[in-house]
């Protein structure tokens, strides 16, 4: 290592290169190649699996993942709005307390917990049994494996993603501008409607991206959860690359969702640029 | 007004604590498949270290996470070091390969290394779920680390330069002491990225080496037993010490 300097470019330019350039490319070129009958990529060239994109079927999967992460996203705001809000009001001690509590789901494995929502509401499971002990129904809910379930195991494991960020914005909002807003007369929803969202549109918009795209793609929440009325965009790509061995096919979605992905992080960077640029992630 | 915000605060909370509480408090309970309190027992501890599977996936994931966040900052403080110094050709790339690394959804990047790995044929296994984790905790080791280096006193650099120091020294002797913070915030975050991914493992794990969301993930599959609920147990444990412990960091700085 007598070349830092030397070694330190190499080394960044080697990684980055061989493990996110490289495979990037071969994703794209795979998207063009055909399914092999006996190995998993034929080469010869094609298109088609682009155009098979646009079948019905897979429209479909894809228009269904839009409304689940869609209402996902709504509900996940609208909890965590006034939480994240609250919490950046509390006293400095107490709000510091409050967010490590904040960290503790966010960092447990999303398996765990997903299990763990299996067992609470699987038919003979703790939500049944407490609401039927209290008399509050008289039949079991069958929510596992219908999109119920789903959409509870996607808001608990993404509800964090939408708290952090809304929180960090919420957090630099000035006193003395609510104030000032007070003093001359606002009530409680004028002060919210026209300063406090206003003020915290980036990190809603951060949230509602850190919610939206995950949602998705997480495949393994409808996969545990789920029915079959909850197959996403995530479990059809799974499915290419390991039931059906389609890989052409799963590569070509892939690139489709990240240009998606992409797209929808463009508008977020398009919107921000106009409000103030070193906010930016 | 007070009561309801703390009555709210309170409600989410009980949300998001609800399933891990239920976890640890079924892992005591003395039935198999019941929802309903049958008398405290441990058990399930004693079935799960006699249960080899389930506890070395356990060990695995905690191996992979401890070397994945060592080598991932050890790059990442180089990567950092080069980004922040240097100027040379395609540094600009670099930096863009980071952003990317860090929007692209897990799912593509799981993908996108499965297709790697097969076509340089390299068995899926330890190997390849180290390399996966590697580069997933790099970009965000690199950004933990270079942020604080930028916040460094340029001229402590440029006087050691002037002194004769060369890039090694200044990297080995000025970088690396100052920056131990960061290294401990890097190293955590990335130990905490490899012990909570899924979706990228999914893709690049085999048969030969079995981490524990996966192996939760298939038992699932056929059904529940309370020895997962024990794992889990522990494994809340250690994230509630890893959370601890880099809260005292952050008090120390």
């Amino acid at each position: 290592m007598k070349n830092f300097r030397t070694f330190s470019i190499s080394l960044s330019w080697l990684w980055l290169g061989f493990f996110v350039l490289a495979p990037t490319l071969l994703l794209i070129l795979t998207s063009v190649l055909s399914k092999g009958d006996t190995s998993l990529v034929r080469v010869d060239f094609t298109f088609h699996n682009y155009i098979e994109n646009f079948n019905w079927v897979y429209v479909h999967v894809f228009l269904r993942s839009l409304k689940m992460a869609f209402i996902v996203t709504v509900v996940s705001l609208f909890i965590a709005f006034p939480f994240a809000l609250i919490i950046a009001r509390t006293p400095p001690r107490l709000r510091n307390f409050l967010l490590m509590l904040n960290v503790i789901p966010f960092w447990t494995n999303s398996i765990i917990t997903t299990y763990a929502i299996m067992i609470i509401v699987k038919t003979k499971g703790l939500l049944n049994s407490a609401l039927l002990g209290l008399g509050i129904i008289h039949q079991p809910l069958h929510i596992l494996y219908s999109p119920l379930a789903v959409y509870i195991g996607l808001i608990y494991n993404l509800l964090p993603f939408m708290i952090l960020p809304l929180y960090a914005r919420l957090e630099k909002l000035d006193d003395r501008v609510l104030e000032a807003a007070q003093d001359l007369g606002a009530n409680r929803w004028q002060i919210l409607y026209r300063i406090v969202i206003p003020m915290s549109m980036p990190g809603i918009v951060a949230g509602c991206l850190f919610v939206f795209l995950p949602a998705m793609t997480l495949f393994y929440v409808p996969n545990i959860l789920g029915g079959a009325k909850s197959y996403l965009l995530g479990n059809l790509i799974q499915d290419q690359f390991l039931t059906n061995q389609n890989w052409p096919f799963g590569a070509s979605l892939s690139v489709a969702l990240t240009i998606f992905a992409a797209a929808l992080i463009w508008l977020y960077w398009y919107s921000a640029k106009n409000t103030n640029k070193d906010e930016l992630l | 007004m007070k009561a309801i915000k703390a009555t709210y605060v309170s409600l989410v909370f009980a949300f998001l604590y609800l399933p891990l509480l239920v976890l640890a408090i079924f892992s005591f309970n003395n039935a198999r498949y019941a929802m309903t309190w049958h008398g405290f027992t441990t058990h399930w501890y004693h079935v799960l270290f006699n249960d080899s599977l389930l506890l070395r996936s356990a060990g695995h994931s905690l191996l992979l996470a401890f070397l994945a966040a060592c080598i991932a900052t050890a790059i990442a403080s180089v990567v950092a070091t080069a980004l922040l110094q240097y100027r040379f050709k395609g540094k600009r790339i670099i930096h863009n390969l980071i952003i990317v690394l860090i929007v692209m959804p897990d799912l593509v990047i799981g993908i996108v290394l499965l297709i790697l790995f097969s076509s340089l044929h390299l068995p899926l296994g330890f190997t390849s779920l180290l390399l996966a984790h590697i580069t997933i905790c790099l970009p965000f080791a690199v950004l933990t680390i270079y942020s604080r280096a930028t916040d460094l006193d340029s001229n402590l650099f440029e006087s050691a330069r002037d002194l004769g120091a060369s890039d090694t020294t200044i990297y080995l002797k000025i970088l690396l002491p100052l920056l131990k913070p960061a290294l401990l915030s890097a190293w955590l975050l990335a130990f905490a990225i490899s012990l909570d991914d899924i979706i990228v493992s999914f893709f690049v794990s085999g048969p030969s080496f079995s981490i524990m969301p996966l192996q939760i993930y298939s038992m699932t599959k056929v059904g529940i037993t309370p020895e997962i609920n024990a794992l889990c147990t522990l494994m809340l444990g250690l994230i509630f010490m890893i959370v601890g412990a880099s809260q005292l960091v952050r008090k120390a700085k």
